[in-house]
């Protein structure tokens, strides 16, 4: 039986697709972390493994440039989405926990607005906002806009784990007398950790990636590392440029994984 | 990731029920102020006049719109014939969008089966190495499939060395070369939604079919496809809106001739060129575009529940 089962369940060529679909989707992000170690200064050509490209980001012509950029993102991104994560955990408490109420769909769908609408679209928007509002643009408007489309992707992973958290708990503690601020800061937020702390990574990352919003909201001469890359992009590909994603890309890469194992951990045993 | 975890459902309870309007006050003030108020900042001005170095003036005008559609010859007093340039442009995106959803559709329903029929302790991984990608920086993705499908670049010299071409293929900067790159920027979203999909699938239809002598190919068609259409449906609008208003594949794949609605908007707000009612309304008309699709979506997926329970 096992084996006609298994024979129902499997196409041929199926495995294939799969293995192919790995392929594509990993075979870019391999060749560029190769090709940044490549000792020549050509891209065609490979002379070698060294890591010239990685000493000139740091120390090349273009390292002022990219280390204030990269010191642009990084306050951005731990602002944004420290901020993102505060209002996501609040909001879901109030979705999850709050019982009932009219505006219950309507909050949904304002919370996941950043997500709906096209990300050039909210560019757009954004900027114009800020203009009509006579906001000059600069850091601060490229933060207030990070923060209004972390909020969903911090808030979607904290909900999950809100509603895969009986209210068991919560109610022992009320039961025992705990005050309803006790029970949310002494039971539920310890229990929710792992949901907070892979909603913060997630917010984390896509602040840190952001380029068509940023490119929008930025004033003149402000950069953060995606804009600088993609200004350095526009003259051509350069090898130091593979350096520099290499960098970023191992940082989204750790961040995903540690969200991935931190939010699948069971801490309510 | 959280897609599984959120459609489970639970009921909420109101455990925090008085302090529920406090609690939702800062996401309820945050995006009405810095998304919602936006895009209805952005309705206006693309009824606005347009103010030559950008910006506008604050003067009620259809000029933005009837642009859009309409050319009125250069000095704008000739009678208005319709204007093809930018109506292209919107049917370009929808065509490659729609290429990029077929392509992510034909790669990405196999290899959701093939992770759904995994042991149960293996899906995550697959789930987990399926979506590694989605979170690395979008724009570092594209430049990175730029260089690989470059001229000079490692896929034609690989092909030329195994000795299967002689010369290398010009992928960039063609119509292929962008619906490549939206494929690979959104791949995930088609994965995802099948999976769950045919993960809640019950097999025993499946075996129904083969002992009553269908074959497997026809089982596939009749009895899985059917019972797993609302999540190949969610899946191609998860592709295929993105894509329609993409920018960096267009941009850093296409070139000129490859032109989308991503482009044609930044040009709008970039440089001297820009016109902002213009660059305004054109939001306008791809945001309605989504929206409707959304709309149909959802009425779909209520059918689909309907008919499920």
């Amino acid at each position: 039986m096992a084996s006609k089962q298994f024979d129902i369940k499997s196409y041929t060529g199926f495995k294939g697709i799969t293995l192919l679909c790995l392929v594509i989707l990993y075979a870019p992000l391999v060749v560029v972390t190769i090709y940044s170690f490549n000792a020549s200064q050509s891209l065609t050509n490979w002379e070698g493994v060294s890591l010239r490209w990685y000493a000139d980001v740091f120390i090349g012509p273009e390292s002022g440039k990219f280390k204030t950029a990269a010191k642009n993102s990084f306050i951005i991104a731990i602002i944004a989405a420290t901020t993102a994560t505060a209002i996501a955990t609040l909001a879901a408490t109030g979705m999850v926990r709050g019982g009932k109420f009219r505006f219950r769909t309507l909050s949904f769908g304002l919370i996941s607005l950043p997500l709906m609408v096209p990300e050039i679209v909210l560019a757009v928007a954004t900027l114009i906002f800020f203009n009509s509002i006579g906001f000059e643009r600069g850091l601060l408007t490229i933060l207030l806009a990070h923060i209004a489309f972390c909020i969903p992707f911090a808030y979607l992973p904290i909900s999950a784990r809100m509603q895969g958290i009986e209210d068991s708990y919560e109610q022992a503690a009320l039961d025992l007398y705990a005050t309803k601020r006790q029970a949310f800061t002494k039971i539920l937020l310890p229990l929710m950790m792992p949901g907070i702390i892979s909603g913060f990574l997630l917010a984390f990352i896509v602040s840190l990636d952001d380029f068509i919003i940023t490119n929008f909201v930025k004033g003149a001469g402000v950069e953060t590392l995606p804009t600088a890359i993609f200004g350095s992009v526009k003259q051509g590909i350069k090898p130091n440029i593979m350096a520099i994603s290499t960098m970023l890309l191992s940082v989204s890469i750790v961040m995903v994984t540690i969200s991935y194992f931190v939010s699948k951990t069971d801490n309510t045993k | 990731m959280a897609a599984g975890a959120a459609s489970g459902g639970s009921a909420t309870t109101d455990t925090y029920k008085e302090a529920r309007t406090w609690l939702l006050l800062p996401a309820w003030v945050t995006l009405t102020i810095l998304a919602l108020a936006p895009v209805f900042m952005m309705l206006i001005y693309s009824f606005l006049t347009k103010e030559f170095r950008g910006g506008v003036i604050w003067e009620f005008s259809l000029s933005a719109y009837d642009q859009f559609f309409f050319d009125r010859g250069l000095f704008g007093d000739e009678a208005p014939k319709i204007e093809w340039t930018y109506v292209t442009i919107f049917w370009r995106s929808i065509w490659q969008a729609g290429a990029a959803t077929l392509l992510s559709l034909v790669i990405g329903f196999p290899t959701a089966y093939f992770i759904a029929t995994r042991s149960e302790s293996m899906r995550p991984v697959w789930v987990f190495l399926i979506t590694i990608p989605y979170w690395v920086n979008l724009l570092i993705r594209t430049v990175s499939m730029k260089f690989l499908l470059r001229d000079q670049g490692p896929l034609n010299d690989f092909l030329i060395n195994i000795g299967l071409i002689d010369s290398p293929l010009h992928i960039v900067n063609t119509n292929f070369a962008v619906q490549l790159g939206l494929f690979y920027s959104y791949l995930p979203f088609m994965v995802l939604p099948i999976y769950a999909a045919v993960e809640r699938y019950n097999f025993a239809l499946s075996e129904a079919a083969a002992d009553l002598y269908a074959s497997k190919w026809t089982t596939l068609r009749r009895v899985l496809l059917p019972a797993v259409k609302p999540g190949v449906f969610a899946g191609c609008i998860l592709v295929f809106v993105p894509s329609m208003g993409s920018f960096l594949a267009p941009d850093l794949l296409g070139g000129a001739k490859n032109f989308m609605i991503g482009s044609l908007i930044e040009e709008q707000f970039k440089g001297n060129a820009g016109n902002w009612p213009f660059g305004a309304a054109a939001s306008m008309i791809l945001l309605t575009m989504v929206l409707i699709i959304l709309m149909f979506s959802a009425r779909q997926q209520a059918k689909a529940d309907k008919a499920g329970g």
